[in-house]
């Protein structure tokens, strides 16, 4: 059970200083999820939501309370190891794709890989996660070359291509209209069903939650009861 | 990360801004190509100089009146009493033969021509020791000398300008601020010296000058004895020798000297240092148009590092290290200051290369020398620059945290 437990958060709490006002984020939130579930993280703004998506991606450290991800605990690591643990373990897919426009699809790809030290077949793996996303076509592309959708693919291309324990998506269907939306989450969902891997999606968009398996309910920092 | 790729990565966004890029690139050419050139301008100065100076043979010794480190009183002038003194073989076995010179400016006319020229009154042994040679005729000899006679030696350039020729000038005659001289030989040309053109110069006996052309307060007075010595070896013995001889003769047997004697090597010493001095102080001049390049290359980095924000979190997002970030920008500035530098390297040598030029063509032949010891210092210099402004950039850019930068519009 608690192996295949990748993320046991306990009463985890953040605080900002605001001047001189304490502003807590997150004031005590408590998770678990398991490998290969879909758990949409749902909350109005300011509910705590990105500072949740930020620290369960290790982005940011919780000011209290415990991390556990994919049996490593996180909340005592320095930054480089931090750096390391995203690297590994968690794959990112923004609202905005956050693409380096300078480099080509494949490039893009194989950056995470660059990081993670000595990787042999590193452009032969970056060609499999863009094939796998569908894009086995446009490898030589760059991000200005290629339509919304797409560089989305590309954005999702590079979050799998370290095989990590989780994609953290952040709104991946905000920027994009409801057709091409509806496309993107159809290739997350298919990639979670073939590939079971964890997916954590952040948004607002309740049409998007209903594919998930669990909702998250965020109000003021806590995790509301339903 | 690898470090070729890194550095091919940073020269595609370096090109991915070409302008920006450039300017900032040029403000290190500028930098390292004045370094470059006022180096090799400096060196060719001193080489220059130390050549002169090994022309006039190693066996020389120049005597003056006066001393040029310590204050002395009332410093006796040399006289031709020294130069016999000197001269003599017994009291100095290690000289060869004295000159005595004594030296003045004259306007020398002939054919309705005049030129200003210096005149210099000295011996026969004088022509010896300055290895001259002769386009035709004689030097000054002896007989000259004891007769007073009005008799010349002229340089090419004084038979350029008065003759338009150098040949059949011999018994000619040319007057030396009005009184007749007949020309006696023409000099071969030596070209521009460090003292001088000695091209532009006549010769007469030493006494027809003391009387007639050139009046010292002083009877018999001389402005300068040539001394040449035995062997290059025996100059620091005839050294003594002369200098004890003049002591005797001055009365400064103890305390300070009240002459100088100079040899080549002393002139050496002095010239190499003064020219060092030189070259310190251009190349440091220069070096400040490196470090206003260096500044440029700081700020550019500023910029781009604000810039790239977003990037900067993206990246850390993906797994990127404060290391990888650090050194991603340090690459960059240092891809920046080391194009500047071999470009510069380049600029200085075809700065070096047309002062050369110029000073060739203004008949003061001068090599510009760039040493690889200038080309290492250059480079390893920029390179260093642009680490060291660098720093500072690609330390914010490393330190930034990853939640902000991501949210950074």
């Amino acid at each position: 059970m608690a192996k295949d437990l990748v993320i046991h958060a306990e009463d985890l709490k953040k605080v900002y200083q605001m001047g001189q006002v304490e502003v807590h984020a997150l004031a005590g939130v408590s998770c678990n999820i398991q490998r290969g579930e879909v758990v949409a993280i749902m909350g109005p703004s300011g509910s705590g939501k990105s500072t949740l998506m930020n620290i369960l991606g290790c982005l940011d450290l919780p000011s209290s309370g415990k991390y556990v991800l994919d049996g490593e605990p996180v909340e005592t690591l320095s930054d480089d190891q931090l750096a390391d643990i995203r690297n590994r373990k968690v794959g990112f897919i923004f609202q905005s794709f956050n693409l380096l426009s300078r480099t080509t699809a494949l490039a893009n790809v194989e950056l995470p890989l660059r990081y993670a030290g000595k990787v042999p077949d590193r452009r032969e793996r970056a060609r499999g996660a863009l094939e796998s996303v569908g894009l086995g076509d446009r490898m030589t592309h760059r991000p200005t070359e290629l339509s919304g959708g797409q560089q989305q693919r590309v954005a999702i291309a590079r979050a799998l291509v370290n095989n990590p324990a989780i994609i953290m998506a952040d709104e991946p269907t905000g920027n994009l209209d409801s057709k091409v939306g509806k496309e993107i989450l159809e290739l997350l969902l298919t990639l979670n069903r073939d590939n079971g891997t964890t997916l954590i999606i952040v948004t607002h968009d309740q049409a998007i939650a209903t594919h998930a398996q669990r909702i998250i309910h965020l109000r003021d920092g806590l995790v509301e009861e339903k | 990360m690898n470090i070729g790729q890194s550095i091919l990565e940073a020269l595609e966004t370096l090109n991915g801004n070409k302008l920006r890029s450039g300017l900032t690139i040029l403000g290190i050419v500028i930098g390292v190509g004045a370094v470059i050139a006022m180096l090799a301008i400096g060196q060719g100065a001193q080489d220059t100089i130390t050549g002169a100076i090994s022309g006039i043979g190693t066996n020389l010794l120049f005597v003056s009146s006066g001393n040029y480190l310590q204050e002395v009183r009332n410093p006796k002038p040399l006289t031709l009493g020294d130069a016999q003194a000197i001269g003599d073989q017994f009291a100095a076995p290690d000289v060869l033969a004295v000159a005595p010179i004594i030296q003045g400016r004259a306007d020398v006319t002939a054919s309705g021509q005049t030129m200003s020229v210096s005149v210099t009154g000295t011996t026969p042994q004088y022509f010896v020791m300055q290895n001259y040679s002769l386009i035709e005729g004689d030097f000054l000899t002896q007989d000259n000398l004891q007769g007073n006679a009005s008799a010349v030696v002229i340089g090419p350039g004084v038979a350029d300008k008065l003759f338009g020729r150098r040949n059949g000038i011999v018994g000619e005659s040319i007057r030396i601020n009005g009184q007749p001289f007949r020309i006696v030989g023409i000099l071969q040309s030596k070209g521009g010296g460090t003292f001088g053109s000695q091209d532009n110069q006549v010769i007469v006996p030493f006494t027809t000058a003391q009387t007639r052309l050139i009046h010292r307060s002083v009877m018999n007075e001389v402005d300068q004895l040539y001394v040449q010595v035995i062997s290059a070896q025996a100059v620091p013995l005839a050294t003594d020798e002369v200098k004890q001889i003049l002591r005797q003769r001055h009365r400064t047997p103890v305390g300070v000297d009240d002459f100088t004697v100079f040899s080549q090597a002393d002139f050496l010493s002095i010239a190499t240092t003064v020219t060092g001095v030189f070259t310190i102080f251009l190349g440091g001049i220069a070096g400040i148009s490196l470090l206003v390049g260096g500044i440029g290359i700081m700020n550019i980095m500023l910029v781009s590092v604000t810039e790239r924000t977003r990037e900067i979190g993206l990246r850390k997002a993906l797994g990127a290290r404060k290391r990888d970030i650090l050194i991603q920008f340090l690459i960059e500035s240092s891809m920046l200051s080391l194009i500047g530098g071999m470009i510069g390297i380049l600029l200085g040598w075809l700065l070096g290369f047309i002062v050369g030029r110029i000073a060739a063509a203004s008949g003061n032949p001068f090599n510009p020398a760039i040493s690889l010891n200038a080309i290492l210092l250059a480079t390893l210099f920029s390179a260093a620059v642009g680490l060291f402004f660098g720093i500072y950039p690609a330390n914010r850019a490393a330190g930034l945290e990853p939640v902000e930068a991501l949210r950074y519009e």
